[in-house]
């Protein structure tokens, strides 16, 4: 069963800079990686799709509130209507804040500075198609990179889409409730700002990214067998 | 005391922000520069979020 490769698209905007590691990761972790240009209208044949990290548009205006727009984006949000498996990481989570495909908003960091360290993250659940490889209350530690990444959550978020915060005391940005990672009600998209492409070997500092991409993997190869 | 200061870039001087923004209104329909119900509706799709931000539009002439 091994040899089923699931394909994921990474999307790539103007601005993106995590597209190259993301793809990477993914080949690593046995996906068949493409990148897709944010002007294609249509998304190849696919059975998950992945925003990365980057400045897409600059950052103009606010984080991800343009890219929400591109041409790329109204496909991922039919592929994500249609529970598709989509996963935002750092911008890619600003992007589908603002393009309503999840709830909350990122806003520039409380200490007002740019963040870049390895944080601990722990899994609060695991019956997700992006944790299914963590243990319960496992304490993940993936490096954050950025200058908005506190989030804010609408009053009505249900602490059921709360996947990932930061441990206790490490909260990097003032993210509320030390939220670092939520998904959409149905359970098909996951943001999170920590950069699990970028823990994906012990010899960059943490392997325990890998957990998370690889928890991707699995979903999007069972998605996979269930259009076969 | 409560003040509002507006810092603009001079004429001439690039914005690549505002004209990036300017060109996200385009593609989004916007014919930019029209009636205020249609400035209320950018404010709502693109310029503001909703979330966490209030507007407000002043007409110049």
């Amino acid at each position: 069963m091994s040899e089923v490769v699931p394909r994921i698209a990474v999307l790539v905007f103007p601005g993106s800079n995590d597209d190259r590691d993301a793809a990477w990761a993914l080949a690593a972790l046995g996906a068949d990686a493409r990148l897709v240009w944010h002007a294609e209208e249509e998304l190849p044949e696919v059975d998950a799709v992945v925003l990365p990290g980057g400045f897409s548009y600059g950052d103009y205006l606010r984080c991800g509130a343009i890219a929400r727009f591109s041409p790329a984006m109204q496909a991922v949000t039919a592929f994500a209507a249609d529970g598709g498996l989509v996963l935002g990481i750092c911008n890619g989570f600003q992007i589908l804040c603002e393009a309503g495909l999840l709830p909350g908003v990122l806003r520039p960091n409380a200490s007002l500075e740019f963040v870049c360290a390895d944080v601990p993250v722990r899994v609060e659940r695991t019956d997700t198609p992006f944790t299914s490889r963590c243990e319960p209350g496992q304490e993940l530690v993936i490096p954050v990179k950025h200058g908005e990444g506190c989030y804010h959550a609408p009053a009505d978020l249900d602490d059921e889409q709360i996947v990932l915060r930061y441990a206790r005391g490490a909260n990097p940005n003032g993210s509320e409730r030390d939220i670092a990672g939520v998904v959409n009600a149905d359970g098909n998209v996951l943001g999170l700002m920590p950069h699990p492409e970028h823990a994906v070997d012990p010899l960059l500092g943490s392997g325990d990214g890998a957990l998370v991409l690889a928890s991707l993997v699995d979903a999007a190869r069972e998605r996979l067998y269930a259009r076969a | 005391m409560r003040a509002t200061v507006l810092v603009r870039p001079k004429a001439g001087i690039l914005d690549p922000q505002g004209e990036a923004v300017e060109s996200s209104l385009r593609q989004l329909g916007f014919p930019v520069g029209e009636a205020r119900g249609e400035i209320e509706r950018m404010c709502e799709r693109l310029l503001a979020n909703p979330l966490i931000e209030s507007y407000e539009i002043e007409v110049a002439e």
